[in-house]
């Protein structure tokens, strides 16, 4: 039996050590995300109620599932029971929690919002189960198709076994097996094209490194993921980093690569922590290094900390940034995969691109092609964030309308629906009317966006599309490089521009200059930072120019988000005289004696938005502070 | 000059110019910042010119020049955060620790940053302080936050 068997029967038997275990299995949600919903404290409260019952119990840190706004989720497994998720729990609810089901037994209904089904299925659970949905049935999950993320929430990150009896590395395997040919020959029939965003086939990139002479070539993954509103390739490294490093093996084999490096975010300290760990087991577990597998291919893997520079998400520039210099692009030709770092050939592949390898191969390509549509195969992820209710990480098959995104995945917006960003700072502001776009790289390009790396960041009547505008482009002026001067003083007299009409100074022939400066950045800059950074403001002057247009001509912001256009208000009728703003008031704007309406003077208030919220939020407040624009 | 110690992070490296980011990365997470003393060592070291470090090292946002505060804040910016108000709580704590973004309170009790993105976007507006990440902060929950830190 080859030592690869071996380690994976012992693989299954930990699995299954874990979905029949004979005590209680607790699983927290531990990603950044989880952590940051207050997981950290749950896990602490779990070990004080289990002390306090007297209880045994395992306990497993898992990877993002991908439905944020349920954060943090603690889920419990009953010997020989399946998994049961509670959501949004606090250290109070913990208790309760544990003491229902490891002390009473009961799967407490009321309380679950759904349960896994991954155990033992001999035995029958429908009493247990009763009015219990399968988790993956909730209308966020539902319409998602899992490839890259099949993992991600489901095994423990730090567990090399959980991957393999999930059946890890047996794309590699295969992949081992066939001739870098062969592999790129399969690659191309899936259909796989770059998921960094621009779309580029992945085989083609491929066969043209693999055809370059010398023995010296490099495989690069990015995972700068540096689009603010973007965290997927974040979310797949914490919770399943295995599923990319297969795909860096498999990659490396194809093209003929001795070395790798992972170019990631210092900002992603526990992908980083997750990546170390996952390559010290595949050292042990003869999965890299030299003569993997008892094969002649040979691979290492380095792991590079990006310092924070968002242009270094483009090839050359993230070249030059593992070179030890500034991260400035540099003009193609000749492309990385020709002449890359240190001159060698060099591919670079985004993070998802790579965690879709091992699917692929083991799957088999024609199993790839019946996702998505008949030009677009495959799934996509996207974070969805911004004003949406079911905000998250979700995985779609390509071709999906943004409508069944935003609204059935989403479950739609507070206040009717304004607009969606795509592609981050670098895409475009898509209105209503464009709903029902596909979800593929061409429909998008055809409406002015791009696809981008995945960020699908959502807005609604409460959100100033003019300020929108002006935050992407104060970010990309903040991070074009300076080489081309199109891009860096272009982008600069952008944000001057939007700048003066958020400030309601607007001048009658602003518009005509945003458009003109656009189209010139677009067209004189070198790299894709610069050929995209005007998209934002271009975009939203097609689908939004009326609101572009109160803001210039009216001094009248719809949304009440740009603050030298609006002021705060107090409504008499409804103030209940509680003195709650009056304390929380940093600058003494709001005065008035108790239980008489309180009197705001609007020129000492700088709109910090305290009373606001505690008017809205504190119950004896009568919602009596109003946000309104200076024209209403 | 004196002839200085030898600098145990230094020598962890060849000096090859492809270790400069790394170097300064292990240089700012011990001292916290790129001291002029830090930065003509490694030039020395790699053989190559300040203005060149300080031209490689102020691309990045990473790298700071001056020291850090004892507690470190950073306003996450990103999008996501931007759309739920995250420019209120960065004016907010501007204005209580009157300072500006990438200063240092006089106490050295707090220094502020903003950051493109700490990746939680789906729990916006967040900040962090140190290494805990506080979600859906609203301006009136800085106060208390603040209070948590010596």
């Amino acid at each position: 039996m080859s030592d690869f068997k071996q380690l994976r029967q012992q693989a299954r038997r930990n699995w299954q050590e874990l979905t029949n275990s004979k005590i209680p299995v607790i699983y927290l949600g531990s990603a950044s995300c989880g952590i940051a919903a207050g997981a950290g404290e749950v896990l602490e409260s779990v070990h004080q109620v289990l002390k306090k019952l007297g209880r045994k119990a395992r306990i497993l840190q898992v990877g993002c599932i991908g439905p944020c706004y349920l954060e943090p989720l603690l889920d419990v497994r009953l010997p020989g029971r399946p998994r049961i998720s509670f959501a949004n729990v606090t250290p109070q609810k913990v208790e309760q929690i544990l003491k229902k089901l490891l002390v009473e037994g009961d799967p407490w209904q009321a309380q679950a919002v759904g349960h896994f089904d991954d155990g033992d299925s001999h035995r029958d659970h429908t009493g247990f189960l009763e009015g219990i949905e399968p988790f993956f049935d909730l209308p966020m999950l539902k319409p998602q198709v899992r490839v890259v993320l099949r993992n991600c929430g489901l095994i423990d990150p730090g567990e090399l076994d959980h991957y393999l009896a999930r059946d890890g590395y047996q794309g590699f395997r295969k992949a081992l097996r066939l001739s870098p040919q062969k592999i790129i020959a399969e690659i191309a029939t899936a259909g796989l094209r770059g998921r960094g965003g621009a779309g580029f086939p992945t085989h083609k990139k491929w066969d043209i490194c693999r055809q370059q002479p010398g023995k010296e070539k490099y495989l690069i993954c990015n995972a700068d993921e540096g689009d603010p509103g973007a965290f997927m390739n974040r979310s797949l490294l914490e919770g399943d980093p295995h599923a990319m490093l297969e795909g860096m093996l498999i990659a490396a084999r194809a093209i003929g690569a001795t070395h790798g490096y992972i170019y990631i975010r210092a900002e992603y300290p526990l992908a980083i922590k997750r990546l170390r760990r996952a390559m010290t087991q595949m050292r042990k577990a003869g999965l890299l290094g030299s003569k993997i597998q008892g094969s002649s291919f040979s691979f290492n893997i380095t792991i590079k900390e990006g310092a924070g520079a968002f242009v270094c998400g483009e090839e050359t520039a993230l070249i030059g940034s593992i070179e030890g210099q500034r991260g400035m692009p540099r003009s193609r030709p000749p492309f990385p995969a020709i002449a890359g770092l240190h001159g060698k050939p060099t591919i670079i592949n985004n993070v998802e691109t790579l965690g879709t390898l091992a699917w692929i191969m083991r799957n088999g390509a024609a199993a790839y092609q019946e996702l998505g549509t008949s030009d677009c195969h495959g799934t996509k992820t996207f974070s969805l964030v911004g004003r949406v209710r079911r905000t998250g990480l979700i995985e779609v098959p390509l071709g999906m309308t943004l409508r069944e995104i935003i609204f059935d995945v989403g479950g739609g917006t507070p206040k009717p629906f304004k607009a969606v960003q795509t592609g981050g700072p670098s895409g475009g502001c898509l209105s209503e009317e464009f709903l029902d776009t596909s979800v593929d790289y061409e429909s998008l390009a055809a409406v002015g966006s791009i696809m981008g790396s995945g960020g699908l960041i959502v807005t609604d009547d409460d959100t100033c599309i003019v300020d929108l505008a002006r935050y992407f482009l104060n970010f990309t002026q903040a991070e074009s490089c300076g080489k081309c001067t199109p891009c860096r003083v272009g982008t600069r007299h952008l944000v001057e521009i939007l700048d003066r009409i958020v400030a309601g100074q607007g001048m009658a022939d602003d518009l005509i200059k945003l458009q003109k400066l656009g189209e010139t950045i677009k067209r004189g800059s070198l790299c894709g930072l610069g050929q995209t950074a005007p998209n934002p403001v271009l975009t939203s002057l097609r689908y939004f120019r009326a609101e572009y247009l109160e803001h210039v001509k009216e001094q009248h912001c719809r949304a009440v988000v740009c603050n030298e256009l609006i002021e705060y208000r107090v409504l008499p009728e409804k103030c209940t005289g509680c003195q709650r703003c009056v304390s929380v008031c940093p600058t003494g704007a709001i005065t008035g004696p108790r239980s008489e309406p309180h009197n705001l003077d609007a020129e000492k208030c700088i709109k910090c938005r305290a009373c606001y919220e505690i008017c809205r939020f504190d119950a004896i407040a009568g919602d009596a502070i109003v946000i309104k624009s200076k024209q209403e | 000059m004196a002839p200085s110690k030898p600098d145990k992070i230094l020598s962890r490296f060849n000096g090859d110019e492809g270790d400069l980011i790394p170097l300064l990365q292990l240089v700012q997470e011990r001292d916290g910042y790129l001291s002029t003393t830090m930065i003509k060592r490694i030039a020395e070291f790699l053989r190559i010119s300040e203005n060149q470090i300080y031209g490689v090292a102020s691309f990045y946002s990473q790298f700071r020049f001056n020291p850090p505060g004892r507690n470190s804040i950073k306003v996450c910016l990103g999008t996501a955060c931007h759309v739920l108000g995250g420019q209120i709580l960065c004016d907010t704590l501007a204005r209580e620790l009157e300072i500006t973004p990438g200063q240092t309170t006089p106490d050295g009790r707090f220094d502020l940053e903003r950051v493109a993105c700490l990746g939680c976007c789906a729990l916006s507006p967040v900040l962090q302080v140190n290494d805990q990440i506080y979600s859906r902060v609203t301006a009136n929950k800085i106060q208390e936050i603040l209070e948590r830190y010596e």
